[in-house]
């Protein structure tokens, strides 16, 4: 068992933006690497190189640990570059509308918590954010909620949505699935011996 | 007794060893293929826990992303690149793994040559770190792409622990008009259900359409599944399947062959067979298709203008602008006659040979326009060694094409295949994101690989039929 998340609290980088594909968050030219380091620091490079006012280029959202995002993000491709770069960034946990699927799997298997908001929350969650750059935002994986807290009293809260699956994966700390696939072994094993094109089609 | 399973539910409850304490279940993996890219990590972490890969026959290596398509002599040119190929030789050298490398004739992109040497089989759970594993559904597999940490999971273990998706029915019946190709079909089906439209849920594609394709069509159309959220797509395996996979080097030979054969077809969809949901098109509505934005379902028919951003939902008019302004395109233009810089013919979607043909036969007798750069990538060496026998290639070089070696090229741009500048680019690729072809302010125009010949030699995006 690994370290069980069940919240993340810190400041957020407001990114209210759809279909944000991992071409766009981690260009394809940073992936020729065998390892997953320096990654972080070419998160969303060709869309920060375009726009200045990208808040990953912005020192206010440097040290940010929660992402809020828009529909499908993480769209395309399977890369897990995509996902480690923005931990190697900073980022910790993910709020969004909705999330491609492998990108979704990509961050369970890494630790990274991806709940899904409504727009208008994500909308007031992104204003608050913009509006005072102190905002702390507190991600409650098992209560499924979050809340952000302006220092001048402004409170914006939430209820979130995570697939059960992801959420006891998270929160029990069996979020490295990799040990309990190797203790299923024996499961394994006798469930081999009934598939056909292991068997050469004789069963 | 009849068995009201859909193919995706009878392949899903076969390979299901147990259910895990989340619920999810742990998923055999009937086959395996990994590539240089998003491998090393994966094999690093077998090395730091001192695992082992667990069914080493049931893993294939090829190598694809990032080989250069003109100069492949070793040390290759880009130092990175040459790093991850000497990882991907050592990590299959030390486990045991099988690879086919660039000095094997069966090099090639992982999803050509997986059904190409028989690899892919139907009834199959097939996965591998790339997200246009997809494909390989198109024998009535459940093929899906995944991340390193999971290509790691199933070397260790040969399983995966993942949540049963829904099954979606998209069925077409009727009959496709000339010169609209499986490419046009997937395109269609994307822009209607949208690119998340199919998150959440496996596409059975079904119908007379897909039924009369060719397994090459099946496999475009099965590729770009995941375009439409749907992480994976399938079509159930008939005699048109089983006549593909007979006599290819890894399939079953003799009496288990026909065994297998039986197996395989009994795995298909019944008539009383369920689904979570079915959603029909009609094959006559579609044209000629081309992407005009920065999402596979902003597209529109060869005739047809740009769509005006009013005319989208309010929650969408956000993107619909962002794409108006990267493509530097004007709402209600027409995309016919719209000027392109390069055409691209290869890629895991529409790099086979009948894919080459279809292009060839625009091709032939014509030049590529001045001042278009042209290149056609096979998508493996034997479909290069396959076109070069029928004189494609000559085909190609006369009309001033380049005929380049076989690798994942101006797809992806991890290789020194890339657009430059602004440049258009018509692609019979997978993917119009931003600077998905390298540079990052470069343009994409998905169409099929017919289409990308007649704007070739044209210059400008046209509508195939009218050079037929």
């Amino acid at each position: 068992m690994v370290q069980a998340i069940t919240n993340v609290t810190g400041t957020a980088v407001p990114l209210l933006l759809d279909d944000i594909d991992t071409d766009r968050i981690i260009p394809a030219r940073f992936l020729r690497c065998v390892t997953f380091d320096g990654l972080g620091e070419h998160a969303f490079e060709d869309d920060r190189i375009q726009d200045p006012a990208h808040p990953f280029n912005q020192p206010q959202f440097q040290g940010g640990k929660i992402l809020v995002a828009g529909r499908n993000f993480g769209c395309g491709s399977s890369r897990e570059h995509a996902p480690q770069a923005l931990m190697r960034w900073g980022i910790q946990a993910v709020i969004a509308e909705s999330y491609a699927e492998i990108f979704f799997g990509n961050c369970v298997s890494l630790g990274m918590p991806c709940v899904r908001a409504s727009r208008a929350d994500l909308e007031a969650l992104t204003a608050l954010i913009k509006s005072d750059l102190n905002t702390v935002v507190a991600l409650d994986v098992v209560a499924q909620t979050v809340t952000a807290q302006a220092p001048a009293g402004k409170l914006v809260t939430a209820k979130v949505e995570i697939p059960a699956g992801a959420k006891q994966s998270l929160t029990t700390g069996g979020w490295d699935f990799l040990g309990q696939l190797v203790e299923g072994e024996p499961h394994v094993k006798a469930q081999v011996a009934k598939i056909p094109y292991l068997q050469k089609f004789a069963v | 007794m009849t068995d009201s399973r859909n193919l995706f539910n009878k392949v899903w409850d076969l390979h299901s060893c147990q259910t895990l304490a989340s619920g999810q279940n742990q998923l055999f993996i009937g086959l395996h293929l990994i590539h240089e890219v998003t491998s090393p990590q994966a094999f690093a972490i077998l090395r730091e826990r001192n695992l082992k890969v667990a069914y080493p026959e049931r893993t294939v290596a090829t190598v694809d992303h990032i080989v250069p398509t003109l100069d492949q002599a070793r040390p290759f040119v880009d130092l990175l690149a040459e790093e991850m190929m000497s990882a991907i030789e050592k990590n299959c050298r030390d486990f045991g793994v099988r690879l086919f490398d660039l000095k094997d004739n069966r090099q090639g992109v992982v999803h050509i040559v997986g059904p190409e040497q028989g690899l892919t089989l139907p009834g199959m759970t097939i996965a591998c770190g790339d997200s246009h594993t997809s494909t390989h559904g198109a024998f009535g597999s459940i093929a899906f792409g995944i991340g390193t940490s999971q290509v790691a999971d199933v070397l260790a273990t040969q399983t995966l622990a993942l949540g049963r998706p829904k099954v979606r029915k998209v069925e077409i019946n009727g009959h496709l008009k000339p010169g609209v190709y499986a490419k046009d079909v997937i395109l269609h089906i994307i822009r209607k259900l949208g690119v998340q439209g199919g998150v959440g849920y496996a596409y059975e594609f079904a119908g007379e359409v897909f039924d009369r394709m060719t397994m090459e069509e099946r496999m475009t159309v099965c590729n770009m599944s995941i375009e439409g959220g749907a992480r994976c797509g399938y079509i159930n395996p008939d005699q048109t399947t089983v006549d593909y996979i007979q006599g290819r080097p890894f399939a079953p030979q003799g009496e288990e062959f026909d065994r297998a054969a039986k197996w395989w077809l009994s795995l298909a969809s019944g008539p009383d067979a369920q689904f979570d949901d079915v959603v029909k098109f009609a094959a006559e509505d579609i044209e000629p298709t081309v992407t005009w934005g920065i999402t596979p379902a902003q597209s529109v028919g060869i005739k047809e203008t740009l769509p005006t951003i009013a005319s989208f939902a309010a929650d969408e008019q956000k993107v619909i602008s962002e794409a108006f302004q990267y493509m530097d395109l004007k709402e209600g233009q027409p995309i016919q006659g719209l000027k392109i810089n390069v055409a691209f013919i290869g890629s895991c979607t529409n790099g086979r040979i009948s894919d080459l043909r279809e292009a060839a036969k625009i091709v032939k007798g014509r030049h590529v326009a001045a001042g278009v750069k042209a290149l056609v990538v096979p998508g493996s060496q034997l479909v290069r060694k396959q076109a070069m026998e029928e004189g494609l290639d000559k085909v190609f070089e006369e009309a001033g094409f380049e005929w380049r070696g076989a690798g994942c090229s101006m797809c992806l741009a991890m290789n020194p295949d890339k657009l430059k500048g602004n440049e258009v680019c018509a692609s019979s690729s997978n993917r119009n994101f931003k600077g998905r072809q390298g540079s990052p302010t470069g343009r994409t125009l998905l169409m099929s690989p017919a289409m990308v010949a007649a704007a070739a030699v044209t210059g400008a995006v046209t509508d195939v039929r009218e050079l037929v």
